[in-house]
């Protein structure tokens, strides 16, 4: 179903968390909310299932406004980060809750609640109580528990935080497997931008109880609209170094570098200071610019090496390259930048 | 137990201090079986003349069993009524928005604090306007108002254990808010109803002044009023008597801490598991 957030405020008492945010998901689209720590996130969520009622807007679910209607009525699976489980109920009386609460038929209720444990592979631990499974079994319960209803929409509030590295990976996977299978409409929070990127068909990154990009993690990755999201996504992060606009050329400040605008972006008059965004796979031994500087930092992580190259003026930059031996600690470097790939942004972070 | 040979000085001290308290218990006991012959203490007959009671009701005296029967109902009706409000009131406190919250759990834990006995003269006139003096439901209304404070705090403190979240799956699982708490939380602090439950029992069994001044005779007579009105008859003044039905009186306590000790320790162990 298709979700709408229209206009939508939330303020506690003073605190004013989101201010007249706008956000469309679309039928059976997975959308990540992705942003710092405190941005309102979860606030976000829990206006869209009615346990915040909202200061101000309207929530509509399809065609219907959902802004007054309690939570029971709305139909939102949602999996909570610590799972929420009924401590005094097995398994299969977890999955089956939401069903007995509308009184279905006993059968009915046995039938939906094992083709639910089988979507989620929990069939052998029907029997057990939550405190006898493990994390990962758990999600899987709490996730069969908000799907078994057939619900509008499946709100998942950090579902991986609680995990274990190897697990998450696995989740990951099992998460969006689910969602697909059932082609539920789904919004995933998380602070995690790999979730983000790997699990869902759109992100909306959000700062500061706003929305900034709204996109494909392709589409947000190769152009980003601000310094933030650039610097939210992708990992090693992008490095940021201080030039000005100088001849059709970037000037590096305080160092001997000229870079070559960018294509794709607005040449800004004489004198404009900039930001310059580089991600790290875009430094390296090819590239159209060269960057002198010297190697402070060497990082191994197996396949790649992560280097951390200081320029005359002190800046860092960050390059990842295939796994080599020739260059090592405070080495004097020239490497070059892939000019075409650059991102400026103004003083304020906005995309030029 | 070896290889605790240390704790054999401190296990002998703590046998000689008890030792009075437990002779005193055994003596209890063994008295109320026997007869000494005048100026003894050691006992020459065994009798079962002591007991009596229990089938021979004496002229101008209620029956044991009655009075037994109304000390079981003042004590499970007082802790029924406690459990019941207690574990609705300490939900509202612990997670509704009520107005005046503070307020209420300010005077809550006043009114615990407070010596319900001063207010003992301004109860019974109350209750004798009403016309609740001599009966039973009278007392159990008054006992109960008085160890609910205490009810109410007990099962705040569980409710405020129970994880937010468990509610909220519930309310977006479908169910009202009060399925959610008599199928959700209530389960979540049943080892702190128990407790209560006992507690207020155990109190309302071994209350003493509250039916002796708000019911003292008629009907409504309970066990501990029935003892004391022993002593207080001067006339036929029976001492072996008085110690049966003393044991007679404890027994059902006894009984209930026998079979609940190992439980009662594992909620003061900190054990509220679910
Ligand atoms: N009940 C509340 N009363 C007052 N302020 C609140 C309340 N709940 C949240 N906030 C504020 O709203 C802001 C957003 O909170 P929210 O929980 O949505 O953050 P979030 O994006 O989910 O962060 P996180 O990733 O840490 O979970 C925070 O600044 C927080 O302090
Ligand atoms: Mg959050």
């Amino acid at each position: 179903m298709r979700i709408l957030l229209d206009k939508f405020s939330k303020s506690f008492g003073d605190v004013r968390v989101i201010e007249d945010m706008t956000l469309e998901i679309k039928d059976g689209e997975m959308l990540a909310l992705l942003g710092p720590s405190g941005c309102g996130k979860s606030t976000t969520l829990f206006a869209i299932c009615g346990i915040h009622k909202v200061t101000g807007g309207r929530i509509l679910f399809g065609d219907r406004d959902m802004t007054g209607v309690p939570s029971q009525e709305r139909n939102v699976g949602v999996v909570f980060q610590s799972y929420a489980l009924y401590p005094h109920m097995t398994v299969a009386e977890n999955i089956a809750f939401p069903l007995r609460i509308r009184k279905l038929p006993e059968a009915e209720v046995k039938r939906q609640m094992e083709e639910m444990a089988n979507l989620v592979h929990i069939e052998a631990l029907l029997d057990r109580r939550p405190a006898e499974l493990s994390g990962g079994q758990q999600q899987r319960v709490a996730l069969a528990r908000a799907l078994v209803r057939r619900p509008n929409v499946l709100l998942l509030d950090e579902p991986l935080a609680n995990l274990d590295a190897k697990l998450r990976l696995e989740m990951r996977s099992e998460i969006r497997r689910i969602q697909l299978e059932t082609g539920i409409t789904a919004i995933l929070v998380t602070h995690d931008q790999v979730e983000a990127m790997s699990m869902c068909d759109r992100i909306a990154i959000m700062n500061a109880g706003e929305i900034i990009q709204i996109a494909t993690p392709q589409e947000m990755y190769r152009n980003p609209r601000t310094a933030f999201v650039a610097g939210f996504l992708g990992n090693p992060p992008i490095a940021f170094i201080e030039a000005e606009a100088r001849g059709g050329m970037l000037a590096v400040k305080d160092a001997d570098i000229r870079l070559p605008m960018p294509a794709n972006a607005t040449t800004p008059p004489d004198g404009t200071p900039v930001i310059v965004g580089i991600r790290p796979e875009n430094l390296g031994r090819d590239g159209d610019a060269p960057i002198r500087g010297r190697i402070s930092f060497v990082e191994t992580q197996g396949r790649e090496n992560l280097y951390d190259l200081t320029l005359a003026n002190g800046s860092v930059l960050r390059s990842i390259q295939r796994e080599s031996d020739d260059v090592s600690l405070n080495d004097e470097v020239e490497w070059r930048v892939r000019s075409d790939q650059l991102f400026l942004f103004a003083q304020n972070g906005e995309r030029l | 137990m070896t290889g605790h040979l240390k704790s054999w000085p401190i296990v002998l001290a703590l046998s000689i201090l008890s030792a009075p308290l437990v002779l005193m218990y055994a003596y209890l006991f063994i008295d109320t079986f026997t007869n000494a012959p005048p100026g003894s203490f050691i006992p020459n007959e065994f009798t079962l003349e002591h007991w009596t009671f229990l089938w021979h009701t004496p002229p101008g005296r209620l029956s044991i069993w009655r009075v037994t029967l109304n000390s079981l109902m003042f004590a499970t009706s007082t802790a029924t009524l406690v459990v019941v409000v207690s574990s609705m009131a300490g939900y509202v406190l612990s997670r509704l928005n009520v107005p005046a919250r503070g307020f209420f759990l300010a005077g809550v834990m006043v009114l615990h604090a407070f010596p319900a006995i001063t207010l003992i003269v301004a109860i019974f006139l109350v209750l004798q306007i009403v016309g609740l003096y001599n009966t039973l439901i009278g007392v159990i209304l008054v006992k109960a108002a008085i160890d609910m404070p205490l009810g109410i705090w007990l099962m705040k403190g569980f409710y405020d254990t129970v994880p937010w979240e468990i509610e909220m799956a519930g309310i977006q699982d479908g169910a009202s808010r009060f399925t959610v708490w008599r199928k959700l939380v209530l389960p979540q602090v049943k080892p702190g109803i128990f407790a209560l439950g006992l507690f207020a029992f155990l109190l309302g069994w071994g209350e003493f002044i509250l039916p002796q001044v708000l019911a003292p005779s008629g009907n409504a007579q309970v066990l501990s009023v029935y003892l004391a009105a022993l002593i207080a008859d001067d006339n036929n003044f029976d001492m072996a008597l008085f110690k049966s039905v003393g044991l007679f009186y404890i027994a059902p306590v006894l009984i209930l801490f026998f079979f609940f000790q190992s439980y009662l320790m594992n909620i003061y162990g900190g054990g509220t598991k679910g």
